[in-house]
């Protein structure tokens, strides 16, 4: 049975992990690799590096941790930020991503994402979403179900469009998966946005990926169940050392949600 | 004793990194290959195919490049093959992905789309169980029953033969076969060298069914 996706997500900029990932024990805490071997270690089912970093000097950096990455973690690793051409997609494909995360340069150009899925596969494009609830107004047409809008560069931009429309648009341009940010709930905590969720995924046949809110471990299960998503991105409910890996799944295993489990393989590294 | 050379296919459909790393983990020499003449100039122990993107596009790059004779001359010699994702998909005999491109037909059967549909998402993404159906097989050993393996796939083959698959998974209101031991020939659909360890096991099992390199360098 295809399982539920746990998967921890790691700010990187210029080479280093820069939220805190204290319950890990490690050596250097903001070493990507290091970071990434632990989840390894612990049972997560995908890693997803998101680059803060802002010069192509640092890409370059970005570059070697996901070499350094891939040769060490046989798991699969996702890169998202600041990508905008396909060469760019290439290069973090030939350095060892798996998939790669689109956003704002999608949204400025649509046909990038057909044009990534015909070059690369859709299995290997991913286009990430932030999506803010509207405002109502007093327009007739919104006053009861407003909806969401996409937002840029962290929830300040509003880009124009519709989350739902959108999502529609790039299922059919051929990404193979949505990552879908809540930025209302993105930071709090509370939970995530599960009408939201519940709507794009209901809406599109790839998988989405919710992001945004998690703060205890219900929040996953009801976004894995209510939320009907299909992978859960978490961040800081791991970073912090609320919660490991295992503990996650043993709490949404007994919900009766299908999670991978690592136990049982007999051959040891 | 000197760990079995493989020669990885090299035709610009996808990144060979981690397959290369984790083969080398695994316990082999690994060798990326990119013509015939490199392999008829030291013959490896094996010939792994793996493929990522379109069904056409791989098929159209390895005849490009005259390795597509090359892996039939193989097959059909009986020498030991590793086919990974479109690497397994190729030996069909054509993909609905890319009606009119002819797969290298070495097994006879066709790759099918997965039917999306409420529930059912495609690409058939993250992690799936195998169900083994030749649980005697090389490639399983050491694997509890019902391993998890990574999967990132639309399309599946389905080989004439059913008995063919090792192993099957159950998706989308299909059982297809994710995996085929044939004599020399394995090939799996999903992604072994993203598998974790049950991936590895698996890798370090075909490795370890070649001859050690010593034994065919003399």
């Amino acid at each position: 049975m295809l399982a539920k996706r746990i998967i921890p997500c790691l700010d990187v900029h210029a080479g280093r992990v820069v939220k805190g990932t204290r319950f890990l024990a490690l050596r250097d805490a903001g070493d990507p690799v290091e970071c990434a071997l632990a989840y390894n270690d612990g049972g997560a089912d995908e890693l997803v590096f998101l680059d803060i970093t802002a010069s192509s000097d640092e890409r370059r950096i970005l570059l070697d941790v996901v070499e350094r990455t891939a040769a060490a973690c046989f798991m699969p690793l996702t890169v998202g930020g600041g990508v905008r051409t396909p060469d760019d997609v290439r290069a973090l494909l030939n350095a060892g991503a798996d998939k790669v995360s689109l956003n704002t340069a999608a949204l400025a150009n649509p046909s990038l994402i057909d044009e990534c899925a015909c070059a690369f596969g859709c299995q290997c494009i991913v286009v990430a979403i932030d999506a803010k609830r509207r405002t109502p107004t007093a327009a007739a047409e919104n006053a009861a179900d407003p909806g969401w809008e996409v937002f840029t560069h962290g929830g300040r931009r509003p880009a124009g469009r519709d989350a739902l429309a959108w999502a529609q648009e790039v299922a059919e341009r051929g990404a193979g998966e949505i990552l879908l940010t809540s930025m209302d709930a993105d930071g709090t905590k509370a939970g995530y946005d599960l009408p939201l969720t519940a709507k794009v995924a209901g809406s599109v046949k790839i998988p989405v990926i919710a992001s945004g809110g998690a703060g205890e471990l219900k929040h996953l299960a009801d976004v894995l169940t209510q939320g009907r998503a299909d992978a859960v991105l978490a961040a800081s409910i791991f970073h912090f050392g609320e919660h490991t890996i295992a503990s996650v799944k043993n709490f949404l295993q007994a919900q009766g949600i299908p999670v991978r489990r690592t136990v049982g393989v007999a051959a040891a590294a | 004793m000197t760990p079995p050379r493989l020669a990885l296919l090299d035709y610009d459909a996808g990144n060979l990194r981690s397959v290369s790393r984790a083969l080398e983990v695994a316990g082999a020499q690994v060798e990326i290959v990119t013509s015939w003449d490199q392999v008829d100039a030291a013959p490896p122990a094996a010939l792994v195919l793996p493929g990522q993107g379109h069904f056409r596009d791989c098929q159209e790059k390895l005849v490009a490049r005259g390795l597509w004779p090359l892996c039939l001359d193989w097959l059909s010699r009986g020498r030991p093959f590793l086919g990974i994702c479109v690497g397994y998909q190729l030996l069909f005999e054509s993909s609905e992905e890319a009606p009119g491109t002819p797969g290298m037909g070495f097994y006879a059967g066709t790759v099918k789309k997965f039917k999306a549909r409420r529930d059912v998402k495609v690409p058939h993404m993250g992690w799936d169980t195998l169900r083994f159906t030749q649980p005697v097989a090389p490639l399983w050993r050491g694997l509890p029953a019902e391993p998890s393996v990574y999967y990132a796939h639309s399309y599946y083959p389905a080989p004439a033969d059913p008995a063919l698959a090792a192993a099957v998974t159950d998706y989308g209101g299909v059982s297809f076969a994710a995996a085929l031991a044939d004599g020399p020939v394995a090939a799996v659909q999903f992604h072994p060298e993203k598998s974790q360890e049950v991936g590895l096991t698996i890798l370090r099992n075909f490795v370890a069914s070649l001859p050690p390199a010593a034994v065919q360098d003399v």
